[in-house]
């Protein structure tokens, strides 16, 4: 019960800390908008190791995070394989794959009216779909291997990338199209010069959306069958051993991957598309 | 008019080129199912056959074409195979009966709306704290737009487990991981529209002398309704999805994710194309739903 006090006391102590932060003099600086959010997390594990360990919760209910980092570290070489067999193999090829076959569907939706008007409203209705249901046949079709993890990937972010990346290339005013065509420049040449780098805000968003879209096809697809590791297939035995801190493990390891992801194509937005309104400061 | 031209044609061809991938795809296990038939099989070994790609096979034997799309297990059924499994499992069948889809569907349906339910709710909750407190703006909100980058779908299976350790199983499970799954998109949504009244218009009420409250009812949530409905769109596509795979790792036995996970282990390719429709077809009526209400609340409001 002591440790459950303590909590709660540590929890009023960094909440009164952050509002002092966030209410002060300092609040709008970097330094405080950084630390603010880095408390509240520091706090909820304190809190959750402390109420854990307070009331005795059993392992098989809640893993305190001590115990989860001492299983992450002590099982680097697992979780390492499970990362390359389901993000790098199958997330990762399957959204190379997709998001590069959906940019060169959009381009050819964007020369043909007529496909644009026909398959944007079909592209829109799918994206909204539980595409991740395609993953039994796809694991059907390919096997258990990564490729059929790839497949479902390809489906999954498909739909996302084609119907920003058209969106995007439409961006462009009339105005400006005009200002092409009276330079006489190509379509090739308006597309590279013009459009493209108009459309680009409109793709990185489709990119962004599809680094989620792209670990959870990987992950679901293992539930219906894989080799001896991969992130979902690690999840759905310790689930059954009730061996919940590998569990909790993988899950760090998940939300490590898919952050880094993002943050990756988001840092590469942030450069290509330093002139865009939304990227100033 | 020209674009519901385009689009029937669009669908057309989807529909044609299914229809064609159907025969190299089953073109193999047609012609084993002919070599024992007593039909005569080009080529006739077994073993040349399988290195064969299914186009020169169907090419070499074109008797067997039509049959690839009349398998009752074929690798990918035809359209018209998944239209009538569906019908029999919808319409001809009592919707209490275990094999009917509807009843499938309805176990899927109730999880996601309860889930969606709980989901928004909170979700709109915590985005008016995050507006009307500093504090819970800079502590929580960076973590909630971190949230929406991990694959959450992960926690799904230990959720499920801990719950049912606990005793708690049946819907809620399902429904806390949908829950959790629109919650996120509701309240970035919801944060994002109440603050959409920029500053002129916050000045114009506290020249009236508006309090937070007032400034809180006439506002700021009216000017949110279009983000948030914008949110709930994705949130409740969101929460069938995690519906649906909280079905998977728990061997429940129904529901729509049930279905797909049995006809993966029984090689019923039809069932699982069915469920998979099904799904499709829920979350198309759905979406569509909101959308009218939203229609019709942004009508009443004078906004659309």
């Amino acid at each position: 019960m002591m440790l459950v006090l303590v909590a709660l006391l540590v929890w009023g102590a960094a909440w009164w800390l952050n509002t002092r932060l966030a209410e002060g003099p300092q609040a709008g600086t970097r330094p405080v908008r950084l630390a603010v959010p880095l408390i509240f997390g520091a706090t909820i594990l304190v809190v959750w190791e402390l109420v854990v360990r307070g009331l005795e919760v059993p392992l098989v209910i809640l893993p305190a995070p001590s115990l989860i980092a001492a299983r992450f570290a002590g099982s680097l070489p697992i979780l390492w394989a499970d990362f390359v067999q389901t993000f790098v193999k199958g997330a990762l090829s399957g959204y190379l794959i997709g998001c590069g076959a959906a940019f060169v569907m959009a381009v050819a939706v964007d020369r043909s009216e007529f496909l644009r008007l026909g398959l944007l409203p079909v592209g829109n209705f799918v994206a909204a779909l539980p595409i991740v249901g395609t993953a039994p046949i796809l694991v059907m079709w390919f096997g258990f291997d990564w490729q059929s993890k790839a497949a479902v990937v390809v489906v999954m972010v498909f739909f996302p990338m084609l119907v920003n990346t058209v969106a995007g290339l439409r961006e462009t005013t009339a105005m400006q199209r005009d200002l092409m065509e009276t330079y006489a420049a190509s379509y090739w040449q308006s597309f590279f010069k013009l459009r493209l780098p108009a459309a680009m805000p409109f793709i990185f968003n489709g990119l962004k959306i599809s680094t989620t879209l792209a670990l959870i096809g990987a992950i679901v697809a293992e539930f219906f069958g894989s080799p001896t590791l991969g992130m979902g297939f690690r999840i759905s035995t310790s689930v059954g051993q009730l061996a919940l801190d590998m569990v909790w493990a993988e899950i760090v390891v998940a939300a490590l991957a898919g952050t880094l992801f993002y943050g990756l194509v988001a840092l590469i937005e942030h450069h290509v598309t330093f002139w865009h309104p939304s990227q100033r400061r | 008019m020209k674009s519901l031209l385009a689009v029937l044609t669009v669908l057309a061809v989807i529909v044609g080129l299914w229809y064609a991938a159907c025969v190299p795809m089953n073109i193999h296990g047609v012609l084993v199912a002919a070599e024992r038939g007593g039909a005569v099989v080009e080529p006739a070994d077994g073993a040349a056959r399988r290195g064969m790609s299914g186009v020169s096979l169907a090419l070499k034997n074109r008797f067997a074409v039509p049959e690839t799309w009349a398998q009752e297990r074929p690798r990918l059924p035809a359209p018209h195979q998944v239209a009538i499994e569906l019908w029999d499992t919808t319409v001809m069948k009592k919707i209490t009966s275990k094999r009917s889809l509807v009843y499938h569907g309805w176990v899927t349906l109730s999880a996601t709306l309860l889930g969606f339910g709980i989901g928004t709710v909170l979700g709109v909750l915590l985005a008016v704290g995050i507006v009307h407190s500093r504090v819970m703006d800079m502590s929580v909100m960076p973590w909630a737009i971190v949230s929406q980058t991990i694959p959450i779908i992960a926690l799904a299976p230990m959720i499920i487990v801990v719950l049912y350790s606990v005793g708690v199983q049946g819907i809620i499970p399902k429904a806390v991981i949908s829950a959790y799954l629109s919650f996120f998109p509701v309240v970035v949504g919801m944060v994002k529209g109440l603050r959409s009244p920029d500053a002129m218009q916050l000045d114009l009420l506290r020249t009236y002398n508006a309090s937070q409250g007032e400034t809180f009812w006439k506002l700021r949530l009216p000017a949110s309704m279009p983000y948030l409905f914008a949110s709930l769109k994705i949130g409740i596509a969101a929460s069938l999805v995690g519906a649906i795979v909280g079905e998977l790792p728990t061997g429940a036995v129904s529901g729509l994710g049930a279905r797909l996970l049995a006809g993966s282990y029984y090689g019923q390719t039809v069932q699982i194309w069915s469920a998979l429709f099904g799904a499709a077809i829920l979350a198309a009526c759905l979406v569509g739903l909101l959308g009218v209400i939203e229609r019709l609340v942004l009508k009443r409001m004078g906004m659309a």
